[in-house]
Formats: structure tokens, C-alpha cells, sequence
């Protein structure tokens, strides 16, 4: 069997069902066994887009995504998606061809270090060198992909391996690999579990902020216990969102950056913090110092190496989080600590949630986000599709409008990119999701600016009739920077406006692709329905108010001090390429050809004489 | 109580060197990958050494950082995270043996010279190991302490040329740097 055909083998070993990927000349051979194959392979039009539905595909359904590109340019569009997804602990596989290994390090054709390009950005990589490395390469890079904490494993694949032949039975797949440097730990060390629970027991403001830990390592039932239990409020992290029902009176919603009130006042007044699965990145803490000022800090996590990173922590617990937070329930129960503690403090922060309820049934026109997110909500719930959504978001303000409004009860429902910021992650993720769970429907929340980082994708789910539903926040400007400039830099808009191009309906129908424009908020219900119920891709534009702002706490500022922002509309002036034109040839208008010759032929003289 | 807590703080924040011995597979790319963890975290290595082991699979490097307590502590556990990485160990400074190589090649361009800096060599338990006209190479073995003031030494004859390993370690006693702990 030709090295290829093992590949696909040891593929269909780790039960993969689906590859997103985009052929080329380093990768011939492997589409060539491929052709042979039941895999599905979804050609995306790009290998970013590729890259990222391998990773929604990863965080809607726990299995590993797999994404291929071909060598050179297809592995450094692959790139993006990658870092996204190691960011966000995501386990993917990224296949990538790879010149012939005679030729590498000739500056071949289409060669490029793909072995050193990934290596920052991956959990682990590998360089195939022979055909006989098939097995056990594929075998542990799905094993380190998924396991302890999850991430994205790169493998680079030489063109001649794929081509040589390789007999299976000599080195048959293994069922297990042995990795000497590779032993994450599980379990949670018991006295530290101990210590936590008779923290827990004495704390009188404790709050839990729950990571994306939580959900990834399916410990959303733990949670709950825990919470229940001893009485604490729970605010998630981006990440964390859908590891606690936000219907739930113990949630708080978001904290951070562009956190809730409750959530940034109860992280500044606990006695204690018991943070599982979270990093602690400067978009939760704000300004380190004076983050959580009176609490001792509780840390769980998978990796040691968040622990102490970026706060002090006083209870570091390494390990599964689901085992843990059960072992610290059963130690509770066994303590009988009961629900009735902390009931002041409960109480407290119940309040402050019900005086902050924010406002949403705006009737504005143009449409305000807000309104936009609670007539999706509320036609979710309609249609009773509550368990079986899916949201995937962009970067910016619809992301924020999003975490911060967007009430999110399961886990894996919300998907987003935090750690990495990638505008143009949210509408290939979910055409990953929507393949990993076909009978969800899946929505695409989306700005306009990262909408056209991978429009081309409208492509893929025309041609393989994927449906998702995109609801694009179309505020012709890259909002979120647009805010920025408006607060922290003197309302100096600066290359941050979009004109009218292009005419977003026209753009879908041109892939053949229902596409509706609302402009009123009245329609909005009717248009989602309209969506939703289909069972076709959909693109539903928004045209939304631009000048809408997001309240928010100043980068490195104090959690408890958020500000409400006034933004004012767009004003920017776009300059046209008559106008470039002009000042260029103004500028080079006295100089004509023969000037210019001289000129240079001068400055060759100088340096002649400098030597 | 406060002011044991301010010693601990001025204690975490001194810088210190350490030499880190990491076991390490053999594979092609593994200097890499750990030179590019120190250069994209921004932690600062002094020296590497790097070379082969008593089991042909595994390397083993020495790395001298300098940095506080905090700063350490990350680099052993982001070490400790990569899957090539068999063992780190902070060798504590004073439990393990080290050493470093050193190279020089002196200007020696007449007889009082070279004998001067033969007895030199022989002081510091050196040896000559290439010798011409104007120049004797001497190699030193020693820690780096040794060397510098052997270095210094016959700075004044003029050195020409000269190549250090930087350090390699081992711990003392029958203890030895195995699979990671879990
Ligand atoms: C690939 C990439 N480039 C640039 C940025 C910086 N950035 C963050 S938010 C943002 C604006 C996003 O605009 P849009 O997609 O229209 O969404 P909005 O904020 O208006 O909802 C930009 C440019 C980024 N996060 N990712």
C-alpha cells in the first residue's frame, strides 16, 4: 500500500468522518487515495476557512477536526487558523503537504518551513520522513491533540512518503503509543482538593469564574453541583459561556473587559475565587493589581503552567476539572456544607443583576443590536430549539453584543474566538459546526468586516447546501476599532469606515443563496423564523446603527469601573483613487523620466565616492 | 506578619541564574523548538549546551537562564509542556557537578611568553593543545569561575581567538533525571 493509503487508514482508525481541506502538487498522491476512500472531504475555498471549520468542528462535538492544505501558500493560509485554534485549546489536525525529502531545503517549489512555521503555534509537531513513520505519527498526534490539554498538532507530510509503498502489517497501527515526555495529569492532588473545600467552606463572598476549561472538559454538571450546593454565583469567562445556564439566579453573565456589572463587582469583592479552567488573560483581569484585591484565589486547570502565570494563586490545583470539582463536591457533602451560606452576599449580587438589566427592545431604526439579540432569543425559545442551537461569533462588537447579551445555557453552543481575536473565524466555524452536528441549527453571528475575511466560504455551503443561518451586523465600519478611536483617541477615525460596497444580498444571491436585507426592527422575527424553519443557507443583513457602543472597562483599567460610552456616527472621509492619483502625480509632476535617471545616476556617483 | 510578607516579595523578584538539565528525544527540530520557547516567551539564556546521552535517543541539554523565581517557575512548567521533553530539573547550584570547556588561542610570539603562560596552563590544570610560531592554544576545563580568571589572566598577552561550551551539569549523589513526574 502506498504511504497515502495508510494515511487515510490510520485517519479512519481515529474515526474521522470529515477532512476540510484544499488540494495541491505536494498533496496529489493523498487526494489520489482520497478517491478511494469513504471520507468526507469538504473543499473549502480558502485553507484558513478550512482550518477554522476543522476547529468549529472541534469545539461543537469534542472530536478532533481535521484540516489539510498543500505545501507553501497552503500551509501559511492554513496558519491563522491554527493560532486560533491553539489559543483556544482546540484539538485539530493540520495535515500539510510537503515537497519531495530530497528536495527539502532547496527552496523547492512551493517549499516553505512548515515544520518551524507551526511550531509556535501547535501543541506538538511532526515532519514525516518515511513511510513507516505513518502509523505511529497519526496515532499520537490525535492522542496529544485531545488529550490532557487539548490543542492543535500539525503533521508534514513530504510528497515522496505519501508515494512510498508500505506494508501495514509490518507496521500495523498501534492501539497505544507510548509517549516518554507526555503524561498529563488527571487526578487533582487530594490535599490540595482538601484545601479548597474548607476554603470553600469559610468563604462568606465566594464567586466561581468558569473557563473554557469547564467546557471542554465536559464538567458542566460538576459545576452545577458546586454551585448549588454551597450557594456561589458563577461568572464564565468568553470561553467559559454555556458551562452555567445564564437563566440560572446563581449566573452573573461575563466578567471582564466588557463584563456585567455583577460579575466585575463580584470578582472585586469576594473572599475567595475559585477560577476552573480559565488563563486569567488581561481581557478578565483588567488591571492585575488591583484584580480581586480581598480574595484568595482557588486555580484549577489542566495546565500546570497557567497556574501562577499571570495572578497569585493561593489553592493550585492541576488536573481534570471534572474530577476535581467532583471530588471537592463529595468532600463538601461529607463537611455538610449546605446552600443556606452566603445568602446575604447571593442576595447582594441578585440585586445589582436586576437594577443592570440592560435594555433591549429597542424600536430604533436603523436597528440596534440589542434588538437583533433578544428577537433571536426569543425565537430560539419559540422554536424550541433552545438544546439544539449552535451560535458561532466573529471578533468585534457582535462578539461582545453577543457574550454580553446572548443568554447561553449548554455547553459547546456558544463558540467564539477569544484567545486569538480572529475576525473572520466565526462564519467558516460554522460550517465545522453545523457538519459535526448536522440536526442543530446553526447560526453565524457576525460583523461585516470579519464577514469578509472568508465570504468566499458562502461558496462551500452553496455548493454542498450546508445550511447555515449568517446573521450579519452590517454597520459598514470596523465597529469595535471604530469605538476605540472614538474613546481612547479623540474621536480620530482613521481607516475604520466601509463605503456602500458591497450590496451583501446580491453578493449571496449571486452563490444562489437566500439572502434577506432588514432594515426595520418590526421584521426582524419574521426574518429569523423565515431562516430557522428553512433548511437552506441563509444570509440575513442588518443594517445596524453604527454609532452603537459597548459598555466596557478601559484596557488595564479596574473591573469595577465600567463606562457607558456615547459614540457619534461614522464621519470618517474616505479618499478615492482619483484623489491618490492626483497628489501622486502632483508629487512626481516635476520630475519627468529622464530627471529621475539622473537623479539616480547621481546618487550612484555619491556612493561611489563614499567607498 | 507584613514584613514577611514584603521579604518573601523582594526575595521572588531577585534574579538569580540557574541551570536547568533537560532530557530531551533526539529528534530533528528539538533545539528548535526550545530555542524558540525562550525567545517568544522573552526569558533570556545565558548559554546551551547541547549532546548526546548514555541512550542514543535522548539529548540532554544545559541551559543557563538568568530571572526571578517567577520567571523560572514558568520556564520549568513551559518546558515541562512540550511533548519532546522528557525531564527538566533546576539543578540547584550547589548539588550538582559543572563544568564548561574552554578554547583560547593566545598570542605567544616568543619564548618567555609561551613558557609563561605554559606554567599558567599547568596551574589551572590546562593543556596545550595546538602550539605555532606566535600562538599557543590551551583548553580549560573547569566551572565558569576557573575560566574567567584564567581568562583574565592572560588576557594581557592579547587572546586571538577563543571559544567557550558554556555550562553542562549533572547532578550530584545517585540521582538521576528520569521520566517526567505526573
Ligand atoms: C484578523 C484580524 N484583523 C484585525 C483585527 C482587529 N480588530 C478587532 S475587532 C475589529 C473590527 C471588526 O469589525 P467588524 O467585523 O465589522 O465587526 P464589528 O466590530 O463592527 O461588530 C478589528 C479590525 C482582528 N481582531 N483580527
Amino acid at each position: 500500500m502506498k504511504g497515502a493509503e495508510a494515511i487515510i487508514k490510520a485517519l479512519e482508525y481515529e474515526k474521522v468522518e470529515v477532512i476540510f481541506g484544499y488540494p495541491g502538487g505536494a498533496l496529489l498522491p493523498f487526494y489520489d487515495a482520497l478517491y478511494d476512500s469513504d471520507l468526507i472531504h469538504i473543499l473549502t475555498r480558502h485553507e484558513q476557512g478550512a482550518a477554522h471549520a476543522a476547529d468549529g468542528y472541534a469545539r461543537a462535538s469534542g472530536k478532533v477536526g481535521v484540516c489539510v492544505a498543500t505545501s507553501g501558500p497552503g500551509a501559511t493560509n492554513l496558519v491563522t487558523g491554527v493560532a486560533t485554534a491553539h489559543a483556544d485549546s482546540s484539538p485539530i489536525v493540520a495535515i500539510t503537504g510537503q515537497v519531495p525529502t530530497k528536495l527539502i531545503g532547496n527552496d523547492a517549489f512551493q517549499e516553505i518551513d512548515a515544520l518551524g512555521l507551526f511550531m509556535p503555534i501547535v501543541k506538538h509537531n511532526f515532519q514525516l520522513r518515511s513511510a513507516k513513520e505513518i502509523p505511529e505519527t497519526i496515532r499520537s498526534a490525535f492522542n496529544i491533540a485531545k488529550t490532557g490539554r487539548p490543542g492543535p498538532v500539525h503533521i508534514d507530510l513530504p510528497k515522496d512518503v505519501q508515494e512510498e509503498e508500505l506494508d501495514l502489517d509490518k507496521y500495523p497501527i498501534p492501539a497505544k503509543v507510548e509517549l516518554p515526555g507526555y503524561k498529563p495529569t488527571k487526578m487533582g492532588h487530594p490535599k490540595q482538593i482538601k484545601l479548597a473545600s474548607s476554603h470553600i467552606f469559610k468563604a462568606e463572598r465566594p464567586v466561581i469564574i468558569a473557563g473554557g476549561g469547564v467546557n471542554i472538559a465536559n464538567a458542566t454538571s460538576e459545576l452545577m453541583q458546586l454551585a448549588e450546593l454551597c450557594n456561589i454565583p458563577v461568572c464564565t469567562t468568553l470561553m467559559g459561556k454555556g458551562s452555567f445556564p445564564e437563566n440560572h439566579p446563581l449566573a452573573l453573565g461575563m466578567v471582564g473587559m466588557h463584563g456585567t456589572k455583577p460579575a466585575n463587582h463580584a470578582v472585586s469583592e469576594s473572599d475567595l475565587l475559585i477560577a476552573i479552567g480559565c488563563r486569567f488573560s488581561d481581557r478578565i483581569t483588567g488591571d492585575i493589581n488591583s484584580f480581586a484585591p480581598h480574595a484568595k484565589i482557588i486555580h484549577i486547570d489542566i495546565d500546570p503552567a497557567e497556574i501562577g502565570k499571570n495572578v497569585r494563586v493561593d489553592v493550585p490545583i492541576v488536573g481534570d476539572a471534572k474530577l476535581i470539582l467532583n471530588n471537592i463536591v463529595s468532600n463538601l457533602i461529607k463537611i455538610s456544607m449546605n446552600n443556606n451560606g452566603n445568602r446575604e452576599w447571593v442576595e447582594y449580587l441578585q440585586s445589582l443583576k436586576k437594577s443592570c438589566t440592560p435594555k433591549m427592545d429597542y424600536s430604533d431604526v436603523p436597528i440596534k443590536p440589542q434588538r437583533i439579540v433578544k428577537e433571536l432569543m426569543n425565537v430560539i425559545k419559540e422554536l424550541n430549539i433552545e438544546r439544539k442551537s449552535i451560535i458561532t461569533t466573529d471578533v468585534g462588537q457582535n462578539q461582545m453584543w453577543m457574550a454580553h447579551y446572548f443568554k447561553t445555557h449548554f455547553p459547546r453552543s456558544f463558540l467564539s474566538s477569544g484567545g486569538l481575536g480572529t475576525m473572520g473565524f466565526g462564519f467558516p466555524s460554522a460550517i465545522g459546526a453545523k457538519i459535526a452536528k448536522p440536526d442543530f441549527k446553526v447560526i453565524s453571528v457576525t460583523g461585516d468586516g470579519g464577514f469578509m475575511m472568508n465570504i468566499q466560504e458562502l461558496g462551500t455551503i452553496a455548493d454542498y447546501n450546508i445550511p447555515v443561518v449568517i446573521c450579519l451586523f452590517d454597520n459598514r465600519t470596523l465597529g469595535m476599532v471604530y469605538q476605540w478611536q472614538n474613546l481612547f483617541y479623540g474621536k480620530r477615525q482613521c481607516s475604520v469606515n466601509f463605503g456602500e460596497a458591497p450590496d451583501f444580498v446580491k453578493v449571496a444571491e449571486g452563490y444562489g443563496i437566500n439572502a434577506l436585507r432588514i432594515t426595520n426592527p418590526e421584521e426582524i422575527e419574521e426574518c429569523l423564523k423565515e431562516a430557522l424553519i428553512s433548511d437552506e443557507p441563509y444570509l440575513l443583513d442588518f443594517a445596524i446603527d453604527p454609532s452603537e457602543a459597548l459598555s466596557m472597562v478601559p484596557p488595564g483599567g479596574k473591573l469595577k469601573n465600567i463606562i457607558d460610552p456615547i459614540t457619534e456616527h461614522p464621519n470618517e472621509k474616505v479618499i478615492c483613487f482619483d484623489e491618490i492619483k492626483r497628489r501622486f502625480l502632483e508629487k512626481g509632476s516635476n520630475k519627468n523620466e529622464n530627471a529621475l535617471l539622473e537623479e539616480l545616476s547621481e546618487s550612484e556617483k555619491d556612493e561611489g565616492i563614499k567607498v | 506578619m507584613g514584613s514577611i510578607k514584603s521579604e518573601k516579595k523582594e526575595k521572588n523578584n531577585e534574579t538569580h541564574t540557574h541551570i536547568i538539565s533537560v532530557l530531551v528525544l533526539n529528534n530533528p527540530g528539538v533545539l528548535q523548538r526550545i530555542a524558540g520557547l525562550f525567545t517568544r516567551r522573552g526569558y533570556n539564556i545565558c548559554s546551551i549546551t547541547v549532546g548526546s546521552t548514555e541512550s542514543p535517543n535522548m539529548a540532554r541539554m544545559t541551559i543557563i537562564v538568568k530571572g526571578n523565581d517567577k520567571i523560572l517557575e514558568q520556564v520549568v512548567k513551559q518546558l515541562n509542556k512540550l511533548i519532546e521533553v522528557i525531564k527538566v530539573s533546576d539543578l540547584s547550584v550547589n548539588m550538582c557537578v559543572k563544568r564548561e570547556l574552554c578554547l583560547i588561542k593566545i598570542h605567544a610570539p616568543n619564548e618567555s611568553s609561551k613558557s609563561q603562560i605554559i606554567q599558567y596552563t599547568n596551574v589551572f590544570r590546562g593543556k596545550i593543545v595546538d602550539l605555532s610560531q606566535e600562538s599557543l592554544t590551551v583548553e580549560i576545563t573547569g566551572n565558569s569561575d576557573k575560566i574567567n580568571a584564567f581568562v583574565d589572566l592572560v588576557r594581557n598577552f592579547g587572546i586571538k581567538e577563543m571559544a567557550r561550551t558554556g555550562l553542562t551539569a549533572l547532578m550530584r549523589g545517585p540521582k538521576i533525571l528520569k521520566s517526567k513526574k505526573s
